[in-house]
């Protein structure tokens, strides 16, 4: 078998494991917090006699354990049940969240990446001087900030007094592709200056690191000029650290923004995934805790395969 | 008419001033009442003429696991969904009266313990049936029986039979309650095509808009339906956004995304009444912070240190710090002059260093740190709230120790098991109801384990008295005993803080819910 495909199907597999420890240990979770389902799907109103009717209804009854295990029957077959709270398919709620945290980290990624890339480029090109020292201070102050006090910022001065861009986020199916561009304009820019200086520093250091090695030296004194060099001499070594930032980078997109979905009100798997915690109803956190896993483990293997593609002493092993 | 009273017209048009209001301003003005009354229905009735339009409110309490089920109703989304599809039996009106909804009146006989409702012919579900009686023998039902698990499950308990006789709902109870319109008037108790026993969730009524989009913890769409019974919703739809975060939502109606929005903070709705275009709209209710005590457990079973407690809390403090004004002081009793037949004479009970000392030397207490567990979830500002108790039971010399507790599970976990910790009531919208839910001692949510067979006697008595003077002597008795005996510490009642847009007319004041008791798609319109 050819090492790559090897290579991948290795991770493949491990990743399945990882996936299945995953759902084990949120499932723990959610048996270790206080209070269940049914008392929080009640909340100060619960009666005793209510609690014990919802309990049995819901199959709370029934040992931990077998919980577990039908569950996870289930899911391994595709079947991801209902939500116990309010009895929709998950698969269906969750796809219709999925999809749009899906919209939001692609269009944000669209434009943080290139950005991020040429602006380290930039950075490197103009190293020690004030372009690199403008935008090394701007993005660090944007990854400083909280941000969810740019979100509020950005709200105030774009949203309510500009009126450029709506402040609340929400977008739905019968919106065109214009009008939901225009709903997420400002929660694109919120994480975009928000993983911009990671990448973009990364990028830098990276880049700086090669420009040190005796081939830069010839190709710059073969003539080329020096942005020349960056990008076809210097970036091409550079690639597996700076992808393996991007892809950190774009997993955090998909997994971590529930602050930018809350602020913004937008309807992403974050929002979803906090009000099934705090409600305790466990098939739908850990389909939820599944697809971050997953969204985890398949970034960082692509980041792998790529920064191996890149090298060719790892794509060629003795 | 002169410049003057043309300028209240047109504020009383835009719902900036209540019928009271206006008569004040009319009379000083030199206008007879009468005529003044018919310059506020006219004017009144031009606020609500307009129809057609796209409403949006921007609410909190809105998750991801809301369902339309009526009987799972526990946060204000769901509590607003059910207004626009759904009806109830009765309602009541902002001035407490019941008004009928599908019921069209309510007769009881003469010992309260059986009450017959007339219902309504020719209403028709969304799904295009016609409602019968059957379909609201079954609601109750489904809210009543042993299988159920509704949020009403609390005041259906008292029901005996139900039954349904050509047009006539009649409902028989174990003991005798002169408030069950009331009762009945419950949000949960949404008349469903066959009770909802086949579909709970289907979002299906008789109410005034139906449902077209439902994404639970996103938003909620309803249009008008053509088939309505009634002559109110004036909008052609209505759109529930679900905003959880309070910049967010206000942000949404200074930008005009949304035209209403609900639980304003205290903090910021002072600035927000100076934004152009939108109106705070205070209305003091029933609801209630507190800080509760178990009666029956040490060291709290001491009358005199419960007494002490009481004494050492600042509740002028509390009301301008914690609600910055919007709010009243509460005097260690659930009720407040929102309520109908409500005694003004019971004295207010103050901060009093002295009489505080006194009582806590009596106790004997041991001097050990007292623990009040809060959470940021108890009640908004409750954690400040209770740094505030602390400090002035500190100048009593009463020891105060605050464990800050998750909100997560708070519900669940402290509050109801805790022997001390704040909390907040909605309030309900008779004394009756808020007596017998939270001090009878057999009660599920006596969350102060106040156990008093003098007070128990007297809250029987007051049920099936029909003569309001009695009744109110009864009410004004109960309310002493919880303030003397009780463990409710009791330091403010809250307003509901609104804010709504200046696009909008017909906003009046209702104390029974938030946004007009819910009643806003119904009853305002655009201008």
């Amino acid at each position: 078998m050819h090492p790559i495909l090897k290579l991948v199907s290795q991770r493949l597999a491990l990743g399945l494991l990882l996936l299945i420890a995953a759902s084990a240990l949120i499932f723990i979770g959610t048996q270790i917090l206080p209070g269940d389902v049914a008392q929080s799907i009640l909340g100060q109103s619960a009666t005793p006699e209510a609690i014990a009717n919802l309990r049995k209804d819901l199959g709370l009854n029934e040992p931990a354990l077998s919980r577990y295990f039908s569950w996870l029957g289930n899911a391994l077959q595709g079947d991801l049940g209902t939500a116990l709270t309010n009895g929709q398919d998950i698969a269906t709620s969750m796809g219709k969240r999925l999809g749009n945290t899906l919209f939001l980290a692609f269009w944000a990624a669209v434009i943080s990446v290139p950005l991020a890339i040429f602006l380290g480029l930039l950075a490197v090109r103009y190293k020690d001087r004030w372009p690199d020292k403008l935008i090394s201070g701007v993005t660090l102050a944007s990854i400083s900030i909280p941000e969810f006090l740019i979100g509020y910022v950005l709200m105030y001065f774009v949203g309510v007094k500009l009126g450029w861009a709506p402040s609340v986020a929400m977008i739905n199916d019968s919106m065109t592709l214009g009008a939901k561009l225009h709903a997420i304009a400002l929660p694109v820019t919120v994480l975009t200056l928000v993983v911009l200086a990671h990448m973009m520093r990364m990028t830098r250091a990276a880049i700086l690191n090669v420009m040190q090695s005796a081939y830069i030296e010839t190709a710059e004194l073969k003539g080329l000029s020096s942005f020349q060099v960056i990008a076809r001499h210097a970036f091409p070594n550079a690639i597996a650290p700076i992808v393996n930032v991007v892809m950190l980078n774009l997993a955090y997109l998909v997994v971590g923004v529930v602050v930018v979905e809350v602020v913004f009100v937008y309807p992403g798997m974050g929002q979803y995934l906090v009000d099934h915690v705090a409600k305790r109803d466990v098939p739908v956190v850990q389909a939820c805790g599944l697809v971050f896993a997953a969204v985890y483990i398949l970034l960082n293997m692509v980041a792998d395969i790529v920064s191996i593609l890149a090298n060719p002493r790892l794509r060629h092993p003795k | 008419m002169n410049d003057q009273l043309d300028y209240l017209a047109k504020r009383a048009t835009a719902g900036k001033l209540s019928r009271r209001e206006f008569m004040g301003k009319a009379s000083a003005l030199g206008v007879s009442a009468a005529a003044a009354s018919t310059i506020f229905a006219t004017a009144a009735k031009a606020a609500s003429h307009k129809t057609g339009g796209d409403l949006k409110i921007g609410s909190t309490g809105g998750e991801s696991t809301n369902s339309l089920d009526p009987a799972t109703y526990a946060s204000q989304v769901p509590y607003h969904n059910g207004r626009q599809f759904g009806d109830t039996l009765v309602e009541v009106s902002p001035t407490g009266e019941i008004e009928g909804r599908i019921a069209t009146s309510v007769e009881s006989t003469p010992d309260a313990k059986t009450w017959m409702f007339k219902l309504r012919q020719g209403v028709e579900f969304h799904n295009g049936k016609t409602m019968t009686g059957d379909d609201v023998l079954k609601t109750m039902e489904r809210h009543s029986n042993e299988d159920s698990k509704s949020g009403a499950l609390g005041v259906m308990k008292n029901i005996e039979s139900m039954k349904v006789e050509g047009d006539t709902f009649s409902v028989t109870l174990k003991n005798a309650n002169a408030d069950l319109p009331y009762l009945m008037a419950d949000y949960h108790l949404i008349i469903q095509p066959n009770g909802g026993m086949d579909n709970p969730a289907a979002g299906i009524g008789t109410g005034p808009y139906q449902m077209e989009v439902d994404e639970p913890g996103v938003r909620h769409m309803y249009s008008k339906f053509a088939n309505y019974w009634g002559d109110d919703g004036h909008f052609d739809s209505v759109e529930i956004l679900a905003i959880n975060d309070a910049t967010a939502r206000t942000a949404a109606l200074q930008s005009g995304q949304v035209h209403l929005i609900n639980r304003l903070e205290p903090k910021i709705a002072g600035l927000l009444a100076r934004a152009p275009g939108v109106s705070v709209n205070s209305t003091p209710g029933r609801g209630h912070y507190v800080f509760i005590m178990h009666t029956d457990t040490a060291p709290f079973d001491n009358k005199e240190l419960r007494l002490a407690l009481k004494y050492a809390i600042n509740r002028e403090e509390m009301v301008e710090k914690i609600l910055r004004g919007y709010g009243s002081v509460g005097n260690d009793m659930p009720i407040n002059a929102a309520y109908p037949l409500f005694d003004g004479s019971i004295e207010q009970r103050m901060y009093d260093v002295e009489k505080a000392k006194m009582h806590y030397a009596a106790s004997g207490h041991d001097g050990s740190p007292i623990i009040l567990r809060t959470a940021d979830g108890a009640f908004p500002g409750a954690v400040d709230a209770a740094q505030l108790f602390q400090q002035s039971a500190q100048a009593a010399g009463i020891p105060l120790e605050i464990k800050r507790e998750p909100n997560d599970g708070y519900w669940s976990e402290v509050w109801n098991k805790q022997p001390f910790c704040a909390s907040y009531w909605g309030g309900r919208p008779v004394q009756d109801q808020m007596y017998s839910t939270a001090y009878l001692s057999t009660a599920d949510w006596n969350d102060t384990n106040f156990k008093n067979p003098e007070f128990d006697a007297k809250l029987l008595a007051a049920k099936a008295e029909l003569d309001l003077t009695k009744r109110k002597a009864i009410y004004s008795e109960m309310g002493q005993l919880v303030r003397e005996e009780g463990g409710l510490i009791c330091p403010m009642f809250n307003d509901f803080i609104d804010g709504v847009s200046d696009k909008l007319v017909g906003w009046e004041v209702d104390p029974n819910g938030e946004l007009m008791n819910g009643q806003v798609t119904r009853k305002m319109s655009f201008a």
